[in-house]
């Protein structure tokens, strides 16, 4: 088993992201997680699905997800090939703020982006092993809520959807 | 302007759709209303019962090659088309069907008779819309005819609000040339081509396995070429029956768990072995660790997901293959292998007497089926179609049938719908009245759809029906005779009087239970000029051979 990141390019339709996903769900194959978003190009949607399968797993996936008439083209990848992120929430109540709190906000170099009157947010980026590492330090100062968003990532490998949609490749 | 509804029938003129098989209701009335005006313009069939209609329109496509039109209302009449939608997607089938649905703005309100269609329908089908505005009706209808038919065929589902169907618009159609995400066929790689032929060349038993991928593409006459050329063995899968003429001399059976002995046998003895339009289902391949092990495999197809699916190959060649096999035929050397060839011929023998003697040529005791089909070989035209359903009567009918033309085998392959064949068989008359359309079922699924002798009846359709009565879901208690210590577990049938529900429904209708009156009553039915229903009251406990057991190599076929 490896972890992939599966990128797929579609039409901005309604149901598409359905589509996708029933191929997984019909397999018994879980999505370790999955964004979807606006490509650079008007009206085509990037998915970025991250999973965790056999190499003959995300052959037979890709297959089948480009096989969906609104879907544009699919691309998957190693861990090593795709520079990825994941983006992380965390409520922290107003009087767990003290000094030891500050030395490790600095360490991580998390930032404060909200601050209210009973708690404040921390903002911090990185692999999800980054951001579960900081999840468990501040989890002794009563943490209240902990969000995390599913990978986004751009590929190493030079392909071009533009060059695609022309017929170039 | 006009009105949607008039927009909807007007489409499906413009698509040449000849025929329309629906059922009405609430939410699709105002496309009803309209196809009152264009009855010069376009037939519709209205059947009793909105699967019937699924399964009619998908006898229809498979003999014609057309698409074929369905026509349902919201709620229950959409999810009545969920098994033929199923059906014809695991088998390829071009099918458009339109459904009303509730108008726009009651929808996720739990109106009446309103169901998430495009929700339910979506894992079967190849594509689907919901349409809610009057000016996406006809953009949708032209995307949906060219999906359905484009590729690898399939079923596509337009589901349209009422508001849609009543509101006013312009009807400027305009047929879909092409989709940009969507891109079925592939430039033949000429290195794949050299490749295969390479292997092909140097093979001392190559051994080609056809499946309905031949029909699909039109490519009968360039796989008799390439057959012709290259003298290779070729087997046939069982939608692929009929894509070759089994009176050719490469022609040697059929393949998967019923078929014939030597070609499953055999298939563990080739070298080479070349797959054209077939996918390796389970019911062909047997164990897949213990299949073809010892061969190269050239695979032939359409669908760049039904590559390495199943079966690694060695040389795939993706394409369409009306365009791969001329390819194909011009690299390889003529050649002839009468020595594997004969291989064929001596395991023939051994299902002959083991298995042929019975089925074919009893003197006493009960009828045996086979002995039907022999019967209706003995009569029917060269170009006879043969509709089954599923069962033991499907795979003996199939087994026995004397395939000559492409498009005269109408069955369900993938799914195994029981129920499907009266409706099939009828939507396929619908396509020719001269053709010769037989439709062989069973006693069990022959009532999942009994009601379509209503629209036999309506439409005169002159469909030869005949029931293979053994009073059991046969094909269930021949496994639970070998496989479960003979519990015949709720499959034995009280059966109605067959010929007294026929007669009701105005078909004319004769039963058989002794031999002697057999073969009369068979030439009676395919002489008669209406629909015609025979029931042939066949041995009880017959099973049906060869058999490959579940999870047993094709190697390990059995005779008894």
């Amino acid at each position: 088993m490896n972890r992939y990141t599966i990128l797929v390019y579609t039409e901005n339709f309604i149901g598409i992201l359905n589509r996708i996903t029933i191929i997984f769900t019909r397999r018994g194959i879980n999505i370790d997680a999955l964004t979807a978003s606006e490509s650079r190009l008007d009206g085509i949607h990037k998915i970025t699905i991250e999973v965790t399968v056999t190499d003959e797993q995300i052959i037979q996936l890709s297959k089948q997800i480009e096989k969906v008439v609104d879907v544009i083209k699919v691309y998957y990848f190693m861990d090593d090939e795709v520079v990825y992120q994941e983006i992380a929430l965390y409520k922290i109540p107003i009087e767990s703020l003290d000094p030891s709190l500050e030395k490790v906000i600095r360490q991580f170099n998390a930032h404060i982006i909200a601050a209210e009157k009973e708690f404040v947010v921390l903002e911090f980026t990185g692999h999800k092993e980054d951001t579960q590492a900081l999840l468990e330090i501040l989890k002794p100062f009563n943490l209240l809520e902990f969000s995390r968003s599913g990978r986004v990532a751009i590929a190493k490998p030079k392909f071009s959807i533009t060059d695609y949609l022309n017929n170039k490749t | 302007m006009v009105r949607g509804a008039d927009i909807v029938v007007r489409s499906l003129i413009a698509e040449n759709a000849e025929f329309i098989f629906g059922y009405p209701g609430g939410a699709i009335m105002p496309v009803y209303d309209a196809l009152y005006d264009y009855s010069d313009q376009i037939k519709h069939v209205l059947t009793r019962h909105e699967q019937g209609a699924i399964h009619a329109a998908q006898g229809y496509a498979r003999v014609s090659g057309n698409v074929g039109v369905v026509l349902a209302t919201s709620g229950p009449g959409a999810t009545n088309l969920i098994t033929g939608l199923a059906d014809a997607q695991i088998d390829s089938t071009p099918l458009v069907c339109i459904t009303g649905q509730v108008a726009a703005h009651l929808l996720g309100s739990d109106a009446f008779q309103e169901t998430d269609v495009i929700g339910l329908s979506m894992p079967g089908t190849k594509w689907n819309i919901q349409v809610r505005r009057v000016e996406d009706i006809a953009p949708a209808i032209a995307k949906a005819f060219f999906i359905a038919k484009t590729g690898r065929p399939g079923p596509v589902l337009v589901d349209i609000t009422k508001n849609a169907q009543v509101e006013f618009g312009e009807f400027l159609y305009q047929p879909c040339l092409g989709i940009r995400s969507f891109r079925p066929y592939v430039t033949i790689n000429p290195t794949a081509i050299a490749a295969a032929a390479q292997l092909i060349n140097d093979a001392k038993r190559p051994y080609v396995l056809y499946g309905q991928g031949v029909i699909l593409a039109n490519a009968e006459e360039e796989l008799k070429r390439f057959l012709d050329k290259s003298g290779i063995p070729a087997a046939s899968t069982l939608l692929g029956s009929g894509a070759l003429s089994q009176d050719h001399p490469s022609y040697v059976g059929k393949l998967g768990m019923h078929g014939n002995y030597a070609p499953n046998l055999l298939t563990n003895q080739c070298d080479v072995l070349i797959a054209i339009g077939m996918r390796f289902d389970d019911r062909v391949t047997g164990d897949l660790k213990r299949y073809a092990k010892q061969a190269q495999v050239v695979h032939l197809e359409l669908d760049p997901s039904e590559i390495d699916k199943n079966v690694k190959c060695a040389v795939p060649v993706l394409g369409d293959c009306k365009t791969s096999l001329p390819l194909l035929t011009d690299a390889v050397n003529s050649n002839t292998h009468h020595e594997w060839f004969q291989k064929f011929r001596e395991l023939d023998k051994e299902e002959k007497a083991a298995v042929m003697s019975y089925d074919l040529e009893s003197t006493h005791g009960g009828l045996h089926m086979g002995e039907v089909i022999q019967l209706i070989n003995q009569f029917k035209d060269e170009n006879a179609i043969l509709v089954t359903d599923v069962g033991q009567h499907q795979m003996i009918s199939w087994r026995y049938f004397h395939y000559k033309e492409s498009r005269t085998q109408v069955t369900s392959g993938g799914l195994g719908t029981m129920g499907f064949a009266l409706p099939a068989a009828l939507g396929a008359q619908l396509h020719d009245f001269k053709r010769q359309v037989i439709c062989v079922v069973g006693d069990g699924g022959i009532q999942m759809t009994i009601q379509e002798f209503g629209t036999i009846m309506q439409t005169k359709a002159p469909v030869k029906v005949v029931l293979l009565n053994n009073n059991y879901l046969g094909m269930v208690r021949q496994w639970q005779q070998l496989f479960f210590d003979k519990r015949y577990s709720f499959t034995e049938l009280e059966n109605p009087d067959f010929v007294k529900i026929a007669e009701a429904y105005k078909l004319k209708a004769v039963k058989v239970t002794e031999r002697h009156e057999l073969k009369e009553a068979v030439a009676q039915m395919i002489l008669h000029e209406g629909p015609f229903f025979l029931e042939v009251v066949v041995e009880k406990e017959d099973n049906v051979f060869p058999m490959i057991a579940t999870g047993c190599s094709v190697e390990e076929v059995r005779l008894s």
